[in-house]
């Protein structure tokens, strides 16, 4: 099936000028906003403004946005670095001043940015004026210790306990959620009088009403997103697109350009669901990836799959990353802060679920996104998505009649990865993959062609 | 259930004792766990670093640690990524080969890894397997009334296993099971520090790691029993250094590796199976239980790489351990791919560095079975510190 309708605009009675200015919109503008971003960033020390360090998965950006500090991701920092090459050098400075070769190349990438004085491709990072993060990467909390140490600022852990098991993730009424609610209600209260020493400013709940109000356009819109892609032809790249909206649903969390962005690209989508427009190459297997993507190969990456005609429909990547806002969860507007507490807790905690209980998750996809094959690609990096992927790949296979490809390299250090090691495997996938629809065709049991 | 799950051991010198309890603590088949499960006893494993056991044996269950083990991990391999670290492959291997059975496993946030096991072992056993959160952050004032929820959930659990409700008299109980072997284990690390000479770093962690394999009160008896043997053996002080061993919170150095280490100075103090001694102190015999164990766990506890606590910041609690221990050097070291292991050791040197205390910087695996070079370097290390 080839799916390439980038020749839509010849479609009857559609006017090329509305093709061209909505296909193709959800990338140009999330670029435009990165750049918008880093530049905000950059001359943050000019205007006088602070910074709070925040990682993907539970920035509590709402609140922060809400005492005007200005937000730097340093995964996003990191990943920026390999994308554009250079992460290399980051990383190798970080191992001079004295951290191992095994520990987490986002963690080094950013020491090596702190120890060059913010010096990043994109712009200059502002150094923190104070770190806030959950526990659901454990690094995050052995990271910010690193910024404690180097500038002596407030490092806070908003502690937002996990799901204890598989399928285990009670809700309101519930005895060990009150228990859990509670806590984090607690440390978010205790956050923000933090919060005020440090900013100089009282805590503005009108504010942080306004912009739990863009969260939530954005949270709506990025659910429908993430089910557009059951659509035949697949209307995005889960990997490649999803990433890029990924970088301004964290980057632009409850700020009003983020509301329109998201809109926007939904209106993207739904538009080219609807005229049958696909990602602009064939796509013949339908696939879900798995963990974090490979940036410092990550266009020829995507390529391995793209030239053999597989689309990512989906990932687990814009589920834990976005930080859990996959679970749809809307702020309660008349009560902020006892909604910031429930959906801090509900979405950190989805996002854990995402990582360590995805074989479910995957399974349950299979077929309302029609799915060929799944990609679990570990990292050296991070083995809190990367640990059990070896056992949750054996369990999806136990689950669903799908390929499977376990492929392990590095998100940031292009000394772990092997491109052409990688594209072997990549290729016998797709022989699989393509040995599987032979048998199907001819009649083969399911469970078979595993 | 009162089984008892060790050989007769009462009549037995010292030395055998302690060969007897390195062999019970060496061998992966679990002995004593095998015992008690004959006796129609059930087994809650718990991984690294501190788990409240108490609320185990309140139950009349045995709590086991599970901390890895010296076996070639054939089929727990297979279920993990390829860079991790050693302990979570073969904690797994125990239970896939059947030389531990349990009847649930409770792992702990302490890193990424750890979590990852939970749900990796949840998959491939119809037993209970589950994360307990233990606060990660204990600075807030809402964390120990957390804590008692969390613990009020284990108990429940718990209860669930063995049948049985576990009423706050149970708790009591092995709350005082507990004080006991607390102050026995401290006795133990006083004679460490005041004594080296009398009970080498190896010794002393055997003694330790046998209470994680059989019931508190039977651990009790035999320390109450070695101690005063060690108290009065025949052993002079020599001219050796005085080193503190770092980095044995979770992934636990072999035991030849530690034995090196005593052939050539004194561990006066160290963090292996910190979790086992995590309550520095008597837990309070009166009150909720529960949340006397979870105001202790935040009061009278010890550190460790894989918990932030503003008030512990791990460097500073790592020179007051040197200091108070009166040791002249530090062995600080990390389990190989200890994301947190590996991470804590740059501020460690640099600690050690400005306050001009020698160190030796070690990575290990507990598979590891080559000890000349390490012997080697450390000789080497001791005589320029010795001699310099």
């Amino acid at each position: 099936m080839s799916t390439d309708t980038t020749n839509q605009s010849s479609r009857p009675g559609e006017p090329d000028a509305q093709h061209d200015s909505i296909v193709g919109r959800g990338n140009r503008e999330g670029s435009r906003l990165f750049r918008q971003w880093y530049e905000e960033l950059t001359t943050a020390p000019e205007r006088g403004e602070k910074a709070a360090y925040v990682f993907v998965m539970g920035s509590l950006a709402e609140l922060l946005n809400s005492f005007n500090l200005n937000l730097v991701f340093p995964e996003i920092n990191g990943l920026q670095t390999a994308v554009r090459h250079v992460s290399e050098s980051y990383i190798t400075q970080a191992e001079d001043y004295g951290y191992n070769s095994d520990v987490c190349g986002y963690v080094k990438a950013d020491l090596g940015l702190q120890l060059r004085g913010g010096d990043h491709p994109m712009g200059r990072i502002p150094r923190p004026d104070i770190a806030v993060y959950t526990g659901a990467c454990n690094t995050y909390i052995k990271w910010a210790e690193i910024w404690e140490r180097l500038y002596g600022i407030p490092i806070f852990t908003l502690d937002v306990p996990g799901p204890r098991a598989a399928g285990r993730l009670p809700g309101r009424g519930h005895v060990d959620y009150d228990n859990d609610l509670r806590y984090v209600a607690g440390q978010i209260e205790e956050l923000i009088s933090v919060l005020e020493n440090v900013t100089g400013t009282r805590f503005d709940v009108d504010r942080l009403r306004e912009a739990m109000a863009y969260a939530n356009t954005m949270t709506t819109a990025w659910v429908k997103i993430l089910e557009l892609n059951q659509s035949r032809p697949a209307v995005y790249d889960a990997v490649t697109d999803g990433t890029s909206y990924l970088g301004v649903a964290n980057g632009f969390r409850g700020r009003p350009e983020g509301a329109r962005y998201f809109e926007e690209v939904l209106e993207e989508l739904e538009y080219k669901a609807a005229t049958g427009i696909g990602t602009s190459h064939d796509q013949r297997h339908r696939l879900a990836f798995v963990g974090v993507p490979c940036y410092p190969i990550y266009r020829r990456f995507s390529e391995m799959f793209t030239e053999r005609g597989g689309v990512f429909v989906g990932s687990t990547y814009t589920w834990f990353a976005s930080g859990g806002w996959n679970s749809g969860y809307l702020y309660d507007l008349d009560n902020p802060l006892e909604s910031l507490a429930e959906g801090t807790l509900i979405t950190s905690r989805e996002a854990m679920n995402d990582m360590f209980h995805a074989d479910r998750l995957l399974a349950d996809m299979v077929e309302p996104f029609g799915l060929d094959g799944v990609v679990f690609h570990g990292i050296k990096s991070c083995r809190t998505v990367s640990s059990g992927l070896a056992d949750s790949r054996r369990a999806v296979m136990e689950l669903a009649d799908v390929g499977t490809l376990l492929i392990d390299s590095d998100h940031m250090d292009p000394r772990s990865v092997s491109e052409a090691q990688i594209k072997n495997r990549v290729d016998a996938f797709f022989e699989g993959l393509e040995t599987r629809k032979l048998l199907a065709a001819a009649g083969e049991p399911e469970g078979s062609r595993r | 259930m009162t089984v008892r799950l060790l050989d007769d051991w009462e009549d037995l010198p010292l030395d055998d004792l302690l060969r007897y309890c390195r062999d019970v603590v060496e061998d992966p088949d679990y002995p004593t766990v095998k015992r008690w499960r004959e006796a129609g006893g059930k087994v809650v494993g718990h991984f690294q670093v501190y788990f409240p056991e108490e609320i185990v044996e309140a139950a009349g269950l045995l709590p086991v640690k599970v901390q890895g083990a010296t076996v070639e991990p054939r089929q727990g391999d297979a279920h993990f990524g390829a860079y991790l670290c050693s302990i979570v492959k073969t904690s797994l291997e125990l239970g896939l080969s059947g030389r531990l059975e349990l009847d649930m496993f409770v792992s702990h946030p302490i890193c990424d890894t750890a979590r990852n096991l939970a749900a990796v072992w949840g998959r491939n056993f119809s037993y209970p397997c589950e994360v307990l959160y233990l606060p990660q952050n204990p600075n807030s004032a809402h964390s120990v009334a957390y804590l008692r929820g969390e613990y009020d959930r284990l108990r429940r659990g718990i209860e669930e296993i063995a049948g049985r409700s576990v009423t706050d008299d149970d708790l009591r109980a092995a709350i005082a099971v507990f004080n006991e072997n607390r102050r026995l284990l401290r006795r133990l690390y006083d004679i460490k520090r005041e004594s080296p000479w009398l009970l080498a770093v190896d010794e002393a962690y055997v003694l330790v790691a046998l209470g994680g394999r059989i019931p508190r009160s039977e651990h009790n008896r035999l320390l109450k029993a070695a101690i005063p043997m060690i108290e009065k053996r025949d052993a002079a002080p020599q001219d050796r250094m005085r080193l503190v061993f770092e980095g044995g919170f979770c992934e636990q150095p072999p035991l030849d590796l530690l034995t090196t280490i005593a052939q050539s100075s004194y561990v006066v103090d160290d963090d292996l199976l910190i979790g086992l001694r995590w309550l520095t102190d008597d837990v309070a015999a009166d009150g909720d239980p529960l949340e006397t164990l979870a105001r202790a766990y935040h009061e009278q506890s010890s550190y460790s790489a894989v918990q932030h606590d503003l008030r512990k910041p791990k460097e500073v609690m790592l020179l007051k351990r040197i200091r108070e221990s009166g040791a002249g050097a530090a062995v600080i070291s990390a389990a190989k791919m200890c994301e947190p292991g590996l991470d804590e050791l740059v501020p460690h040197m640099k600690a050690l560095d400005e306050e001009g205390i020698p160190y030796f910087v070690n990575e290990f695996e507990e598979n590891m079975t080559s000890f000349d070079t390490l012997q080697i370097q450390l000789e080497t290390f001791i005589e320029n510190v010795l001699f310099a």
